[in-house]
């Protein structure tokens, strides 16, 4: 998938509406024996690598499981603390499986709000007059297009560096907003969007834009 | 009537009858549900404005209409693209203040009260309130406080129905960035 994920934030920087394309995650998984050749640490209730890239396994993975069974968190399935775990000889040789943790609701709820913060940032250090926010942010391994209303509500789309056609998927994801959230007459203005045809309707126009395909190393 | 998927930029046909008879029926309920023609006309202003401030996001979806700089800008909008695409009418634009924050909207035929007759119970009541709330709702959406008010109406027997518009301030609080 191109498209990798769009966010829709209101105009004080609450996320409203998020929707992310499931395509699977690398994923490594490995038999280890003692000691360990990774550093773990603990981070945001998760426990991530620290240092030591090997076997498809990089700094920033969290661990996913251990022998088979998912972790909770930083928790092994059965209670245990995860960082204790590698610590103890006689628990090996043992296989983690290692990926890049997925976001939370709580943190792309705070990533929402932050890029509220940095699209107003953008805006008052311009040098020029009359500048907007930031309309598109590039990465090497994705570019963020925004959108923002004359009312204020900002459309974000994260797609791949080379995909085409995203201004017109913006705008067309304004007019399914106008149409499926805001004629909903059920649907609070600012509030979560929870309508199943905005969702259905915003699908097909994501299948669409991919369609129109990747070019060039970036626009 | 189920919605027809995909309605990109052209417009959606619609009986204009059927949004006549639909709102003649609001508002002879209305009337009956409360006593005097001032809580109408609040009922009719509230669910206006209600309506305003969801469709100016439809409006701005669908015509490419850009930022207004000022109030001359803004009244061509709403009389020569915003009235022509909800009602299929064109206002003219007249009676400018010197200081450029009013005018009024002329309607030589208004689609509301296409069959309508006042009765004589009913004098105080602003039949076609609604269209103010919804421009008021509308444009404080775009930041923009304003005033609309019915000073001419032909159900009263005026030669024409006239909307005055009064910009009050504009909105600053919540501004969009890089709006200002």
């Amino acid at each position: 998938m191109a498209i990798f994920s769009v966010y829709v934030v209101n105009k004080a920087g609450g996320l409203i509406y998020q929707w992310d394309s499931y395509s699977p995650r690398a994923e490594a998984e490995k038999t280890f024996s003692y000691p360990l050749d990774l550093l773990l640490k603990l981070h945001d209730e998760r426990v991530l690598v620290a240092f030591g890239q090997r076997d498809g396994i990089r700094v920033g993975h969290a661990v996913l499981a251990i022998n088979g069974m998912d972790v909770n968190g930083k928790y092994t399935a059965d209670g245990k603390e995860v960082l204790e775990y590698p610590g103890n000889s006689a628990n090996y040789p043992v296989s983690i499986r290692f990926g890049r943790p997925r976001l939370t609701s709580n943190e792309k709820l705070m990533l929402a709000s932050m890029f509220h913060s940095l699209f107003a940032i953008g805006s008052q250090l311009s040098p020029e007059q009359g500048s907007s926010g930031i309309e598109m942010l590039e990465t090497d391994t994705f570019k963020l297009h925004c959108f923002q209303t004359l009312t204020g509500i900002k459309f974000v789309v994260l797609a791949d560096p080379r995909q085409a056609g995203i201004d017109s998927l913006l705008r067309k994801i304004y007019e399914i907003y106008s149409d499926f959230a805001l004629k909903n007459p059920f649907y609070s203005l600012e509030m979560p969007i929870r309508c199943e045809l905005f969702d259905q309707n915003l699908k097909l126009a994501l299948e669409v834009a991919e369609k129109a395909g990747t070019f060039g190393p970036g626009s | 009537m189920s919605r027809q998927a995909n309605r990109g930029t052209e417009s959606k046909k619609m009986s204009s009858e059927l949004f006549t008879l639909t709102y003649g029926a609001l508002v002879t309920q209305l009337c009956k549900d409360y006593e005097n023609d001032e809580d109408v006309n609040k009922q009719l202003d509230r669910m206006g404005y209600n309506i305003g401030v969801r469709l100016i996001e439809d409006f701005l979806a669908r015509s490419n209409v850009g930022r207004c700089h000022d109030f001359r800008e803004t009244a061509d909008v709403i009389a020569k693209v915003a009235f022509k695409m909800y009602l299929g009418i064109t206002p003219s634009i007249t009676n400018w203040s010197p200081a450029g924050d009013e005018f009024s909207l002329i309607l030589e035929n208004n689609p509301l009260v296409d069959f309508v007759e006042l009765p004589d119970n009913h004098s105080a009541l602003i039949y076609s309130n609604l269209l103010c709330g919804v421009l008021r709702g509308a444009l404080e959406m775009v930041q923009m406080a304003v005033e609309a008010k019915f000073v001419q109406d032909t159900l009263k027997g005026d030669g024409v129905t006239e909307i005055r518009m009064r910009f009050i301030r504009r909105i600053e609080d919540n501004l969009p960035a890089g709006e200002e």
